[in-house]
């Protein structure tokens, strides 16, 4: 029998006051130095100190401005060739082998080439943003236009939608909406993870704080930006999935 | 009229090369119900998608006597699938052909209300695809192709994925909405009942590769009864025909 929804809700509130007991207790009783582990009832204290120096906002607004642009950028292109390619025979030969070859590297592995081709700079930290998304974001496109129903297609030849931009935007795009909507939903979480990476490097920006206050022991503040990306990752996916939701309403 | 002239279709494949159809002939008068019968696989779907200009064939010519006309379509097609757009509403399905034809908005929703006024849906405009009965959604495949207002309006097996009670209940809205429209169709069914009941002329396609084997005028008046006896005889006389054209077994 299914659990009563009170039971659940209580059970998950359960979890979250153990989750919290446990951490307060390890450095409160000694067993863990407080510099490894900071207690979370300091934290707050932290935030407000950290917000209010303006250095927060700051480091936010930046990771966001890399992560915005990037996570665009790499999506467009990825879903924009991703398409092509599904839809063009050509083209899918044609690159059929360099996908094989360059697909299994590493987004973080361009990290070196980032550096020397842009120095520690913003643009440096886009490059392995879009590096990141593209990949995601060019399979699902593919293959998700690989998957659209032969019959669609005919329907649209049928009822004179012949041309290659007639067919992508009256069956194609619209009968591939679910899985790029997947593959960028997937990106959204991949260019965050790029985001810090690329900041731990040196590009300012929350990653980049955070090293400083790992440097100083500041642990209290390294746990200050650690839940800032859990939030900042957590609006962006929440609004993305309504935003979905509204695009895929005959779903329903 | 519509003349469909020594139609031939093959094939080239790594087997050699296979003829599906051979020297096809057929007149079809201006508000004809012309039904064409066969056992499954013999060409019936390929000579509609021949018709309808979605395979080329090997030789062979189909020609109207009607001119082109602005905001029509020469020929539509009803799949045995309704094939409606799931992403699409009921009369955004409607308009699917309506569009690219240089028509205003509104022209389009007009005519594609009129449409579904013809099947009796109206009142379904607004509905996603999937809240539809099947009968319903064949209905708005039918609506579909009406509003194209097409010269010759072809349907493939339209009811054959339906329930008999259903099936019935189309059929005699199908003659009902011909003698309404006065529009030309061309049905194919592998029921040689339903061919006898609803056409005005059956041609019963045979043989390997496929030809016009014989045609039938069915001369029991309209309104018909299901049980009328020249029809049945009919019936009778061309599944004897296709018994004896079958060559390995294959029968109906």
């Amino acid at each position: 029998m299914a659990r009563p929804r009170a039971l659940r809700l209580s059970l998950s509130l359960l979890g979250v006051v153990l989750f919290f007991a446990v951490w307060e207790a390890l450095p409160r009783l000694g067993l863990v130095k407080s510099m490894l582990l900071p207690a979370p009832s300091g934290i707050p204290a932290s935030f407000w100190q950290e917000v209010s120096s303006g250095a927060w906002g700051e480091a936010v607004l930046q990771s966001l401005r890399h992560y915005v642009s990037g996570l665009v950028l790499g999506s467009a292109l990825g879903v924009a060739l991703g398409v092509a390619t599904g839809m063009s025979r050509t083209l899918e030969d044609m690159t059929n082998w360099i996908v094989r070859l360059l697909r299994p590297i590493p987004g973080l592995a361009w990290v070196p080439f980032a550096i020397i081709w842009f120095g520690v700079s913003p643009t440096a930290a886009n490059f392995i943003i879009i590096v990141g998304v593209f990949w995601i974001n060019y399979f699902s496109a593919l293959s998700a236009v690989q998957a659209v129903d032969r019959d669609l297609i005919e329907l649209a030849n049928a009822f004179g939608h012949r041309s290659p931009l007639a067919r992508l935007f009256k069956v194609i795009l619209p009968a591939s909406v679910q899985p790029i909507m997947a593959g960028l939903r997937t990106g959204l979480g991949q260019a965050w993870m790029a985001v810090v990476a690329a900041e731990l490097f040196g590009v300012a920006g929350l990653g980049q704080r955070m090293m400083q206050a790992s440097s100083l022991l500041a642990t209290d503040i390294v746990v200050v930006y650690m839940i800032t990306m859990a939030l900042l990752y957590g609006v962006v996916d929440a609004g993305f999935v309504a935003l979905r939701d509204r695009l895929l309403a005959w779903k329903a | 009229m519509i003349s469909i002239k020594d139609l031939t279709l093959s094939f080239d494949s790594d087997r050699g090369r296979t003829i599906v159809l051979k020297d096809f002939h057929l007149d079809i008068a201006d508000g004809e119900f012309i039904a064409v019968v066969g056992a499954s696989g013999v060409g019936k779907s390929t000579l509609l998608r021949v018709i309808a200009g979605l395979v080329k064939p090997t030789s062979g010519t189909v020609t109207r006597d009607n001119p082109e006309t602005p905001g029509r379509r020469p020929y539509a097609l009803v799949f045995q699938d309704a094939r409606l757009l799931p992403w699409r509403r009921v009369v955004k399905n409607v308009e699917f052909g309506l569009e690219g034809l240089g028509l205003d908005k509104q022209t389009r929703r007009r005519r594609a209300q009129g449409a579904l006024e013809l099947v009796g849906l109206s009142d379904k405009a607004d509905r996603w695809p999937h809240q539809l009965s099947g009968g319903q959604r064949q209905r708005v495949a039918i609506a579909r192709a009406l509003a194209v207002d097409p010269d010759l309006l072809m349907m493939d097996e339209p009811f054959g994925a339906l329930d008999a009670i259903t099936r019935q209940g189309l059929q005699d809205e199908l003659v009902d909405l011909w003698q309404r429209t006065g529009k030309t169709i061309l049905f194919v069914t592998h029921d040689i009942d339903e061919a006898v009941y609803l056409a005005d002329r059956v041609i019963l396609l045979a043989g390997s590769p496929a030809g016009v084997r014989s045609t039938d005028q069915i001369a029991a008046p309209r309104p018909r009864q299901r049980d009328d006896a020249t029809a049945r005889h009919t019936a009778n006389a061309i599944r004897g025909r296709l018994s004896g054209t079958v060559v390995d077994g294959e029968g109906i």
